[in-house]
């Protein structure tokens, strides 16, 4: 991997959840890295593990059913799993932010929005109850709602509007670490259009680092500097926004564009990839995609692929596609495993 | 708010012509002579006929009802026929005992179940939790009548700490208020707990624990706050049952309270005091029901938005 500094470094992330039945591996064994200033798409199927790793990184997986089982969450430099709880509380919200995937069911339905971001604002910063009231108020008008609405409830506000309340609350520590969980999933096409606008011009403003955590590689495309494809808990393809598009080399996130309506091109059908998401309590062995994969052969169903560095930055998870690279660049060690 | 609260009072009529009626009507049907019943075995034919006249109680059943309603528009609910007293002195005696009775419990419900729940919610399985949880379904399924004997027993006889009847010094009403209690113990307990088992969940509280809030802020403040708000519907509930007076506690430690007043009104046909009882039970359970609900919109904005 290239020097760079990096405000996270996940390495060798496993996050399981106990159910009736067996054990969920959502994430198993992830690695990934971002820098500082960067942006970093995370993109993957439903159930793929995404906002498991996000609650992972916040230390907030819920325990029970859920346990972080190995690995490392290198932020600046510190493991996150070896701080306290009460150190883990002043980097929540202080320093990484969430904005959470359902806006409709974030926001405490009994206490009015003012008082939610004052909250934040009064536990990170020294200042009287009135400051940070008045703080609140500066927030929701930099994501656009006007300061007569400030003292309403939850319920009487849109699901476009709740949004943008949970990211006033996520924005008003001024955060250097910002995940965003599918922030515009919730939204009609025009207020994401909004909520993106808005979160591109605070991030001119206050400089974070972005986890953008989506379905949707369009918003991928617009936003994202880094792109990391997740598939059954693992990531399996990391690279430049750029070389991703232009050059996909995992066969799961080549099914994926391919599966992106393309109006240039009248094909009847789309390519969608074969098969169903693997059941999570009983993931196929080796590759977990090797039953739906177009180009797996024998081998892929024995040993579970390590990331290979193609070209640099760009690392891919399939021996079978990677392979007549292998001589030009080499077997990277270190960096998946 | 003031008009809804207007409405919900002048609804309290309908309510009162429905019930007033149907007693009425069950009265009417139930075998049993209350002029047998207060003149006594002895009395002559004479005299028994002579008192269901004076009463009225040969009057077609409409009439009978008519006469009723028209009296007790203008403030007339009669006078019961054991004792010769108005219907209405004789239940605002036996009143102050009921109500009295019934704060005490479901403050003593309120005060430890509450926080039961609480600790056993946050503490799920634990030992704590395991413990509370078979004292919950003991205290459920556990017949007043035996629990208030045992309590008499233990505390009053073997003891000799706490008097096992009447109902006038604080010593005397702890045994009857526990006694009482332990069922709504249980509620209150096993409500909350599965209440605030829900709130926990719940995507909000995650978010508050993502802006780094202290755990035990989490708890109190944000969840419940949420958590609270069905229990109060049971406790609302079930204090509005205990107006009507606790028969079988009331009568294991003496206390004249409304629900003794009402069982031997029964037994004896004693009509007017059975009518004006149930009326005026019928009236406190409205009225704490619409206090529940005031309560439910003071901690519930979402539900105070459609209060108009
Ligand atoms: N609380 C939980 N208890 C049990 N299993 C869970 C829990 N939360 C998530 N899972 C399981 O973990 C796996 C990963 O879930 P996760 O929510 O991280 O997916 P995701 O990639 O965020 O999906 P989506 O795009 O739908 O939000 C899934 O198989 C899910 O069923
Ligand atoms: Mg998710």
């Amino acid at each position: 991997m290239e020097d760079r500094k990096l405000i996270l470094d996940i390495q060798d992330l496993s996050i399981q959840y106990r159910v009736e039945g067996g054990t969920v591996h959502a994430v198993e064994n992830l690695n990934l890295a971002l820098g500082y200033g960067e942006n970093l798409g995370f993109v993957g199927e439903t159930g793929a593990g995404k906002t498991t790793t996000a609650l992972g990184i916040m230390r907030l997986v819920p325990d029970p059913p859920g346990r972080i089982t190995s690995g490392r969450i290198l932020f600046e430099g510190a493991d996150l799993l070896r701080k306290t709880e009460d150190e883990m509380r002043s980097i929540r919200g202080g320093k990484i932010a969430m904005i959470f995937q359902d806006p409709m069911t974030s926001l405490n339905p009994v206490m009015t929005v003012d008082k939610q971001i004052a909250e934040m604002v009064l536990l990170h910063n020294d200042v009287t109850e009135r400051q940070a009231l008045d703080r609140a108020v500066e927030m929701l008008e930099l994501v656009g709602i006007r300061s007569e609405r400030a003292r309403d409830y939850p319920h009487q506000f849109s699901g476009g509007m709740k949004q943008r309340v949970v990211i006033a609350i996520a924005l008003a520590c001024n955060p250097i670490l910002l995940i965003a969980d599918e922030p515009t999933t919730a939204l009609d096409v025009t207020i994401q259009a909004q909520v993106l606008e808005l979160m591109r011009e605070l991030r001119r403003k206050i400089n974070t680092s972005l986890v953008m955590i989506t379905h949707d590689l369009g918003i991928v495309a617009e936003m994202c500097d880094k792109v990391a494809i997740m598939y059954a808990g693992r990531v399996v393809e990391y690279a430049t926004t750029e070389a991703l598009y232009n050059r996909p080399v995992h066969p799961y996130t080549e099914g994926l564009f391919n599966s992106i309506p393309d109006i240039d091109r009248d094909e009847e059908e789309l390519k969608v990839i074969q098969g169903l998401m693997p059941d999570p309590t009983n993931l196929p062995s080796g590759c977990p995609f090797h039953p739906r994969c177009p180009y797996a052969v024998e081998s892929c169903s024995r040993e579970a692929p390590g990331m290979v560095e193609i070209e640099p930055g760009h690392l891919v998870a399939c021996p079978v596609r990677t392979e007549h690279r292998l001589n030009s660049v080499g077997w990277k060690g270190g960096a998946g495993r | 708010m003031l008009k809804y609260i207007t409405r919900r009072i002048l609804f309290l009529l309908p309510i009162l012509i429905g019930v007033s009626f149907i007693v009425f009507t069950l009265l009417y049907l139930t075998p049993g002579d209350p002029a047998r019943m207060v003149l006594g075995d002895q009395a002559t034919e004479e005299a028994v006929r002579e008192f269901r006249d004076k009463e009225g109680l040969n009057d077609p059943f409409l009439v009978q009802y008519g006469r009723y309603v028209y009296k007790a528009v203008q403030g007339d609910i009669g006078r019961s026929y054991m004792t010769r007293l108005p219907v209405a002195r004789e239940i605002m005696n036996a009143f102050p005992y009921t109500v009295k009775l019934a704060l005490f419990s479901m403050l003593i419900a309120i005060v430890l179940g509450i926080p039961f729940g609480i600790i056993s919610a946050i503490k799920q399985y634990s030992l704590f939790d395991s413990v509370m949880m078979i004292f919950a379904m003991v205290g459920l399924s556990m017949p007043v009548f035996w629990l208030g004997i045992l309590l008499i027993l233990f505390f009053s006889v073997h003891l000799r700490w706490l008097p096992s009847s009447g109902f006038n010094t604080i010593a005397a009403m702890i045994l009857p208020s526990v006694t009482l209690a332990a069922q709504s113990i249980a509620i209150v307990t096993r409500m909350t707990r599965s209440s605030m088992l829900e709130v926990v969940r719940q995507d909000y509280i995650r978010t508050v624990r993502a802006k780094g809030q202290k755990e035990s802020v989490v708890i109190w403040r944000h969840a419940l706050g949420n958590a609270l708000i069905p229990v109060v519907t049971v406790v609302g509930l079930q204090f509005g049952n205990l107006l009507g007076g606790a028969v079988l506690t009331e009568s294991i430690f003496s206390i004249p309270g409304v629900g003794r007043l009402m069982v031997d009104a029964i037994k004896m046909r004693d009509y007017p005091l059975v009518q004006g009882g149930v009326l005026f039970i019928a009236v406190a359970f409205s009225l704490v029901n619409l206090l529940v609900d005031l309560l439910y919109a003071w901690l519930d904005p979402r539900i105070k938005a459609q209060y108009r």
